[in-house]
C-alpha cells in the first residue's frame, strides 16, 4: 500500500469535498434518491477509489483488477460520483441519474453499466456475492491470487439474515482476502437503527461469528487507511472494519438526521448545501 | 407408435420398464459436465446425497463448496462464483431453491445475468410421504416469469443427464426440474435433446384428434394415455416438452393446428406452470378448446407417489377424462 501523505491526505479531502458537490448536484437534478448515505461514505470511497484499489479507470474489466462490491445499492450516487471523478465517467452523465435511459439506474444495475461488478438494491446480498468472488478466486490456484475484495454494506441491512449465512461461510473459508466496511452511521429508513433493530453489541457478534474486527472513524483518512492495511495483514479470517460515519456529512441540517435517509435536497437546499461544502482551495485538476 | 425416429425405448410398454430416478441423471450429467470444463462447480445446502450432487462432490472435491442450510447463501454465493468466471451448479430441493431463495435468484443471478445452474430436485406431489411443505408446485411459475432464465423439465434420468450437460454449455442462468422417485426410463442415449425445441414423442400413423403437451415424469402417463386411445382408434399425439423457456412455439401451434384440441399434462399447479405457458401461446396464434391437468389449487399431503398422482388428478384415467371432455369441446 502506498504511504499516506499528510499532502495525500490533504487532496483526499478536497477530493471529498468535490464528490459530496456531485452528489448533491446529482440529486437537486433527478428530484429523489438517497442523501444522508452517499455523503456519509464519500471520505471511505475516496480513499478506496484514491489510494487504496488497485484498478484501471481506462481499462474497467482489467482481469487481476481488485473487485468492489457495493450491497446497499441505494447509495450508489456516490459510486457513481467517485467512478466520474476517476475518470469510469464523464462528470456530465452525473446529472442523468435516475432519469429514463441512463446508465445511472436509481439501484446500479450491470445491464446498464456493464462494469460496475453487481447489481444491487434489495438489501443484504452483497457480501455472499464478495464471498463468493473470494471463494472462486481461491479455487481456481487453490490458494488467493492477491486480488482483493471489499464489500461495503450499510448498518441496517445487517438486519436481513442472508448477511449471517455469508459470514458463517466467509470465516469457514477462511476468506482472508476478503475486507467488509459497515457504514455504521445508526440510521435507516424509518429511524435509529437502535430504536427499529438494534445491532449491539456489533462488535462482538462479527468476532463470534470468527471474524476480525476493528472499529474506526469513517471519516478519519489515516484510520481508515490503517484499518485496510491491518485487515490485509490478518491471513487467518476474513476482516470486517466498523466504520462511524455521519449521515449527511458535511452538511450542516443534513447530519445525523435520518429524515435525510431516502430523499434529496431541493433546488434551494441544494443550493445551501453546496455552499457548506465548496472548499477554500481550487479545484483539483 | 412411440416415434421411432427419435430413437426412445422400445421397452416402454413393458410391465418391467426400467425405472431410474430423474435426480440420477443429474448427478451423472454433472460428472461429465464438470470432466468436460473445469470452470464446472458445485454448491450444495446440505442435501448432497439427495440431489446426487455428491457424485460430482466425490470425483472433484476441490470444486465443491458446502454451504450449509442456507438456500439464500447459496444462490447469492453462487452469483458471487459466477462473477468470477465459473459455472456453478447448486443443488437443494425446489421448495427450498428456488423456493426459499427466489429474490436471492431474481436479483443476483437473473437480474445480474450470470450463468448459474439452480437444481430443484424433489420438485411435484410425487415426493410422497414428507408431505405438503415439501412438495414443490409452484417452482415452474417463479422461475419462468424471470427474464434471463432458462427452464428446463426433463421426462427421466436420460434426458436429465442431457440437459444438465446442455445447461453447463450455455452462457445464462438455468433452472432444471428434478423428481426423486424412481420413474420410467423413455428415452435412450440416441434421442436428440436440445433447449428450446419439443419433440412428438408419440404419433398414430393418421392425423391427431387431440395433441397432449406433457413435462416431466407425467409424460409416461401421457403416452400411456395415448396408446390407449390408439387402441381404440382415436389418434392422440404426445409432445414432450423438456424446455419450457425458451418454449418451442412452433411445435405447439403445429400441434393445434392438426388436432384442434389440446391437454396440458405437469405434476405442478394449473396456475403459472406448462398448461398456462401453453395458453398463453394459443391464444396469442392459434386459439383451440384446451384442458389442463395437474394440481387445481391445493397444497399437497402425504402418500405414496401413486396414491397423491390420483388424489390430485394427474393419472392416465384422468388424461383419458380430459382428452374425452376436449374432443366434446371441438366444434
Amino acid at each position: 500500500m502506498i504511504q499516506l501523505t499528510d499532502e495525500k491526505i490533504i487532496w483526499m479531502e478536497q477530493k471529498a469535498s468535490e464528490i459530496r458537490q456531485s452528489i448533491i448536484e446529482m440529486l437537486v437534478e433527478a428530484g429523489s434518491g438517497h442523501t444522508a448515505g452517499p455523503l456519509g461514505m464519500a471520505d471511505i470511497f475516496t480513499v478506496l477509489y484514491f489510494h487504496i484499489l488497485k484498478h484501471d479507470p481506462t481499462n474497467p474489466m482489467w482481469k487481476d483488477r481488485d473487485r468492489l462490491i457495493l450491497s446497499n445499492g441505494h447509495i450508489c450516487p456516490v459510486l457513481y460520483a467517485t467512478m466520474a471523478h476517476s475518470g469510469y465517467l464523464k462528470l456530465e452523465e452525473l446529472k442523468t441519474l435516475r432519469q429514463f435511459g441512463s446508465r445511472l439506474q436509481g439501484h446500479p444495475h450491470r445491464e446498464f453499466l456493464s462494469f460496475i461488478e453487481v447489481s444491487s438494491g434489495p438489501l443484504g446480498l452483497g457480501l455472499s456475492q464478495a464471498v463468493g468472488m473470494c471463494l472462486a478466486d481461491k479455487m481456481d490456484n487453490g490458494k488467493f491470487s492477491g486480488k482483493q475484495f471489499y464489500c461495503l454494506m450499510s448498518d441496517g441491512e445487517l438486519q436481513e439474515g442472508n448477511v449471517w449465512e455469508a459470514m458463517m461461510l466467509a470465516a469457514k473459508e477462511k476468506l482472508q482476502n476478503l475486507t467488509v466496511i459497515i457504514d455504521r452511521n445508526s440510521i435507516q429508513i424509518e429511524g435509529f437503527t437502535e430504536d427499529i433493530m438494534p445491532l449491539e453489541p456489533l462488535k462482538e457478534k462479527w468476532e463470534s461469528f470468527n471474524w476480525d474486527v476493528r472499529t474506526i472513524d469513517g471519516h478519519n483518512f489515516q484510520e481508515i487507511v490503517a484499518a485496510i492495511g491491518e485487515a490485509q495483514a490478518v491471513f487467518t479470517k476474513p476482516s470486517v472494519i466498523i466504520a462511524n460515519t455521519i449521515p449527511g456529512k458535511g452538511v450542516s441540517f443534513m447530519e445525523r438526521n435520518y429524515k435525510w435517509h431516502g430523499k434529496p435536497p431541493t433546488k434551494e437546499e441544494g443550493e445551501r448545501a453546496i455552499k457548506e461544502l465548496t472548499h477554500p482551495n481550487p479545484p483539483l485538476n | 407408435m412411440l416415434n421411432q425416429n427419435l430413437k426412445l425405448n422400445t421397452k416402454l410398454f413393458d410391465e418391467d420398464v426400467e425405472q431410474i430416478p430423474i435426480r440420477q441423471g443429474f448427478g451423472e450429467g454433472l460428472v461429465i459436465a464438470g470432466d468436460e470444463n473445469k470452470n464446472v462447480i458445485g454448491l450444495c445446502a446440505d442435501l448432497n446425497e439427495s440431489t446426487k450432487m455428491n457424485l460430482f462432490a466425490e470425483k472433484y472435491p476441490e470444486r465443491f463448496i458446502q454451504v450449509g442450510v442456507a438456500e439464500q447463501n447459496l444462490a447469492t454465493v453462487a452469483s458471487g462464483m459466477a462473477a468470477m468466471g465459473k459455472i456453478p451448479f447448486i443443488s437443494s430441493y425446489a421448495m427450498f431453491s428456488p423456493g426459499r431463495n427466489w429474490e436471492q435468484i431474481r436479483t443476483t443471478i437473473a437480474y445480474n445475468d450470470r450463468p448459474v445452474k439452480i437444481i430443484g430436485s424433489h420438485a411435484g406431489i410425487s415426493v410422497g410421504p414428507d408431505g405438503g411443505t415439501h412438495q414443490a408446485i409452484e417452482d415452474i411459475a417463479i422461475m419462468r416469469v424471470l427474464p434471463n432464465m432458462i427452464v428446463l423439465s426433463p421426462c427421466d434420468a436420460i434426458e436429465a443427464k442431457k440437459a444438465t450437460i446442455a445447461a453447463a454449455k450455455i452462457d445464462k442462468p438455468v433452472y432444471i426440474r428434478l423428481l426423486r422417485e424412481k420413474t420410467p426410463i423413455i428415452t435412450t442415449e440416441e434421442t436428440p435433446f436440445e433447449i428450446g425445441k419439443a419433440k412428438i414423442f408419440f404419433a398414430p400413423p393418421m392425423k391427431a384428434q387431440v395433441g397432449i403437451i406433457a413435462t416431466g415424469a407425467l409424460v409416461y402417463n401421457a403416452i400411456l394415455t395415448a396408446q390407449r386411445f390408439a387402441q381404440k382408434g382415436i389418434p392422440v399425439k404426445v409432445l414432450n416438452i423438456a424446455s419450457i423457456r425458451p418454449l418451442d412455439f412452433e411445435a405447439i401451434i403445429n400441434l393445434a393446428k392438426e388436432s384442434g384440441a389440446l391437454v396440458s399434462v405437469e405434476e405442478h399447479q394449473i396456475v403459472g406452470g406448462l398448461g398456462s405457458a401453453i395458453a398463453e401461446v394459443l391464444v396469442q396464434n392459434y386459439p383451440v378448446p384446451m384442458e389442463l391437468i395437474g394440481v387445481h389449487d391445493k397444497f399437497g399431503q402425504s402418500g405414496t407417489p401413486e396414491e397423491l398422482i390420483e388424489h390430485y388428478g394427474m393419472s392416465v384415467s384422468h388424461i383419458e377424462r380430459a382428452v374425452e371432455r376436449v374432443i366434446g369441446r371441438k366444434n
